[in-house]
């Protein structure tokens, strides 16, 4: 009974938070356009569903495939990194300065350079970058000294060595990176979408969030709100899931 | 004593070793290992044990001096300290490891893999990951490993420092019966006098920085076990081998 209510409790407390907003909202007789009650933002969303469905489909193209490049990205320059230092020291300034830059100060720029499509991209694509990166470089380094000996001692080629030790060993340092990555993607995305505030086909969630705000439509806003929260809930347990698929049977973290 | 007389698998000649930090981990060592000996070099920590036997390895350079193989340079096998497995694989895969580095497929390896599993007793845990053994079994994969090579010359950098005392008495018998069926040449690195004397046919003593060969002492005992750990011979070498041990620890103090 007690393992019974240790289990539901997290879910009964939300169930509890969501249940008196409700009430709260019915018996204040707060209006839409200030406090849309859950119900009624369940309701929006099913029935401008058309309208979500398809910005959540441009906001996840373009998380997606800046993650993707990310990931490809970091994981190469983190090589580059692992196995010359003077690259690193050379290149690794830039990747902090695009770092520490606010994304959401560079987006204007980018959109003066770039089409719209591209900023965006480029944006979610930079703030995904460092650390999926940044892990790599980590996981690369923190390979056990006496196993690269060990390797030396049988002659391994650079390759057998990369392959057999250096990038296994990375790995739980590379999904790490990866699933910070993810959310920080989504949030690129999302910035740099309201930085764009350009309607068209290729409006996305942060930008259906923009107009619902300028039409007074705060349920419609809740709405987009939610699906960008469960969209970055379900970036995280995607990559949780990987991760423990992959190191379940030998890393600490996963046992 | 007869086996001066047999000429040396490996010579260290006038082998020095200064690191990069200055410090002199080796001064002039002479050390010859004949050809089925049991070796050990016995020392205070730090005396440069280590780097002699790494030098032996070839994963080291010396810095002066020449390390001569009789012929051709024999098949290695080389355990450190710690375990040095690879998490990621199972145990049977960390064992086919040299033989993989070498081109072998694990269906050309099985073979020698199943022998090296069976040496050590493990032929049971092939499929088991390194997290699921015990300190000891782990240290006894590593044993296999380096056995799977069938090495002419074995070397062991104090490799049960991290054990219990009733599992390393074990592996201190398991490694005597291994030596006596693939009468292969052990050179052995430990701080503990009653391991070396329990364990060597000779035993090296090591002054500390800069370290080199002190004393030399020849255990002339036939049979190993618990029985010559309760001789009277057994005690005279301890004893022997103890105020060696004690004069390198007074050079130190006189340096």
């Amino acid at each position: 009974m007690k393992r019974l209510i240790e289990k539901l409790a997290p879910w009964l407390l939300f169930a509890a938070a969501i249940g008196a907003w409700e009430i709260t909202v019915r018996v204040r007789e707060i209006a839409p356009y200030i406090l849309p009650a859950p119900s009624v933002i369940v309701a929006t969303a099913i029935s401008d569903w058309p309208l979500l469905w398809a910005a959540l489909l441009v906001t996840l193209r373009t998380t997606f495939l800046a993650l993707l490049m990310a990931s490809f990205g970091g994981l190469a320059l983190a090589l580059l990194f692992a196995r010359w230092r003077w690259v690193e020291r050379s290149l690794f300034p830039f990747a902090v300065v695009l770092q520490v830059t606010p994304i959401i100060a560079i987006a204007p720029l980018l959109l003066v350079y770039l089409e719209t499509d591209a900023a965006v991209l480029t944006c979610a694509f930079i703030v995904a970058f460092f650390p999926v990166l940044s892990n790599s470089v980590l996981g690369l380094r923190s390979v056990d000294r006496n196993l690269v000996e060990l390797y030396e001692l049988y002659g391994a080629s650079r390759w057998q060595q990369l392959r057999l030790l250096r990038l296994p060993a990375a790995l739980p340092y590379f999904l790490g990176g990866l699933r910070i990555g993810g959310g920080l993607a989504l949030i690129g995305a999302i910035v740099a979408e309201i930085a764009a505030g350009s309607a068209g086909k290729g409006a996305g969630l942060a930008f259906r969030i923009i107009e619902a705000a300028y039409r007074l439509n705060v349920p419609r806003m809740f709405a987009a709100l939610a699906l960008i929260s469960l969209t970055g809930i379900a970036i995280y347990v995607t990559f949780s899931l990987v991760s423990r698929l992959l190191l379940a049977r030998w890393h600490e973290s996963e046992i | 004593m007869g086996a001066d007389m047999s000429p040396s698998l490996v010579t260290l000649r006038a082998v020095s070793k200064t690191f990069q930090t200055g410090t002199r981990a080796l001064d002039n060592l002479n050390l010859d290992v004949r050809p089925g000996e049991f070796l050990t070099l016995l020392g205070p920590s730090g005396c440069g044990k280590s780097t002699a036997l790494r030098i032996i390895a070839g994963l080291m350079a010396p810095t002066s001096g020449q390390v001569e193989w009789g012929c051709v340079k024999p098949e290695l096998g080389f355990v450190f300290q710690d375990p040095t497995l690879m998490p990621w694989v199972s145990v049977e895969d960390n064992i086919w490891l040299p033989l993989r580095l070498r081109g072998q497929s694990k269906a050309q390896a099985r073979k020698r893999i199943d022998e090296a599993l069976a040496l050590v007793g493990l032929s049971r845990f092939g499929g088991a990951f390194p997290r699921e053994l015990s300190g000891g079994m782990k240290m006894r994969v590593s044993i296999a490993r380096a056995l799977v090579t069938r090495p002419a010359i074995l070397l062991l950098d104090e490799p049960f420092a991290a054990l219990d005392e009733i599992t390393r008495f074990r592996l201190n018998d398991d490694l005597l019966a291994l030596q006596k069926e693939l009468a292969a040449t052990i050179v052995f690195v430990t701080h503990s006098v009653f391991e070396s004397v329990y364990l060597s046919s000779r035993i090296c003593v090591f002054t500390n920085r800069p370290g080199r060969v002190t004393q030399e002492i020849v255990v002339d005992a036939p049979t190993r076990d618990s029985g010559f750990r309760a001789s009277a011979l057994f005690g005279q070498t301890c004893q022997q081998a103890s105020a060696a041990l004690e004069r390198a620890y007074g050079l130190e103090g006189a340096i």
